[in-house]
């Protein structure tokens, strides 16, 4: 349902991809109440070729993007990482996760994301486990992708395996996002904060995930637009925050669900301050 | 798995989601119809894709709790060990190409 009362709530879009939209976008956020975003590093669409690619991508993420958030008083954090799309050269890959601590300590960058896998292949996996390694050894906050459709449900078992193999990660300070109908409730299970994904055909919509919130219950879980170049909207979880008021919860679970979680979450990071 | 029910009455669901779920079955009749006009309706009916298709429909029609799980698990890659590799692979199908529909 796309009707309904205009919101004024205050809203953190806690995995949107900033480097991929127009200044329009800020502008439309911004007077929407999208007042604090963070951008997990991801795959641009094409895979690139050199480590010093992902340099200048990493110095865009760090630098670039929370200046331009900022002129609309935008708060831009991001994490950074090695998509897994881009797992399958391995030479390669170890030569990113070689500089990917140089930029961990940067002021807004609030952990390794996304992380996880795409095909669930054994590159992939060898890939994922080097990031959880260096996760594990920093102890930085996780932002996990989960793969796509068909291969959704697998891929999120294999990833949980591979995190849960590291005692010393907090389930907790692990965010497993693009979650569906077929894998919150194992999430859920294992501790895990869950994320649902705010997207045309390929995730959910607005009724469905607030479907999610009433059968599965609000705690440990947030909602995302995870806009970028695909056809994506960097204001659907203003559409599912009415969709919630729309069906007669209160204000305080919708807060709850798109300010206060996401909040709670992302606090586990010392860097991490709400706008 | 259910900690609250929704907060709508049954006639309020169907007041506010009726024609637009109406207009989705008829966007699937088409489509399917489509596919009969297509000049080799045989070889859209042999694709994995079309398969886990008629499937779900079925499964909607028979399945009493949970549809929208059933649906997920019909189109998922139900194997367990990792794909040996990637390469030139980036996207998805939407189903699971290895799945036995006779066994479902």
């Amino acid at each position: 349902m796309v009707h309904g009362r205009a919101l004024l709530l205050k809203i953190i879009d806690p995995h949107i991809h900033m480097v991929s939209r127009t200044t329009d976008d800020y502008q439309a956020m911004a007077l929407s109440g999208i007042h604090t975003i963070t951008e997990p590093a991801f795959w641009a669409g094409f895979d690139r070729g050199t480590v010093e690619g992902f340099r200048d991508y990493f110095n865009q993420l760090t630098l670039f993007e929370p200046a331009r958030a900022a002129k609309f008083g935008i708060k831009h954090y991001c994490w950074i990482c090695l998509n897994p799309k881009e797992s399958e050269d391995l030479q390669l890959a170890e030569e990113v996760l070689k500089i990917i601590p140089e930029y961990l300590d940067r002021p807004t960058v609030l952990g390794i994301g996304e992380i996880g896998l795409n095909k669930n292949s054994r590159n992939e996996m060898k890939v994922l486990e080097k990031h959880a390694e260096l996760a594990a050894r920093k102890n930085e906050l996780i932002l996990v992708h989960t793969p796509h459709l068909e291969d959704k449900l697998k891929g999120t078992r294999l990833i949980m395996d591979v995190i849960l193999n590291h005692k010393e990660i907090d389930p907790s300070r692990v965010m497993i996002d693009h979650a569906e109908e077929h894998t919150v409730e194992e999430i859920k299970d294992k501790g895990f904060w869950v994320g649902l994904t705010l997207y045309p055909q390929t995730k959910f919509s607005p009724e469905r995930a607030v479907d999610v919130i009433e059968v599965y219950g609000s705690d440990k879980i947030w909602m995302n637009s995870a806009a970028d170049w695909g056809i994506s909207d960097p204001l659907a979880t203003l559409k599912a925050a009415n969709e919630m008021r729309m069906r007669g919860h209160s204000e305080t679970l919708i807060q709850k669900v798109f300010y206060e979680n996401p909040k709670a979450f992302l606090s586990q990071c010392s860097k991490f301050e709400a706008s | 798995m259910a900690t609250q029910n929704s907060l709508m009455s049954a006639k309020e669901v169907l007041n506010n989601y009726f024609l637009e779920n109406r207009a989705r079955l008829l966007e699937i009749a088409a489509f399917l119809d489509r596919i009969d006009r297509a000049k080799d309706p045989e070889v859209g009916e042999a694709d994995f894709r079309y398969r886990a298709f008629r499937r779900a429909l079925k499964i909607l029609d028979e399945c009493k709790e949970n549809r929208i799980k059933a649906l997920h698990l019909n189109f998922s890659d139900l194997s367990i060990e990792p794909r040996e590799s990637a390469a030139g692979l980036k996207g998805a199908y939407g189903a699971w190409e290895g799945a036995s529909f006779e066994d479902h």
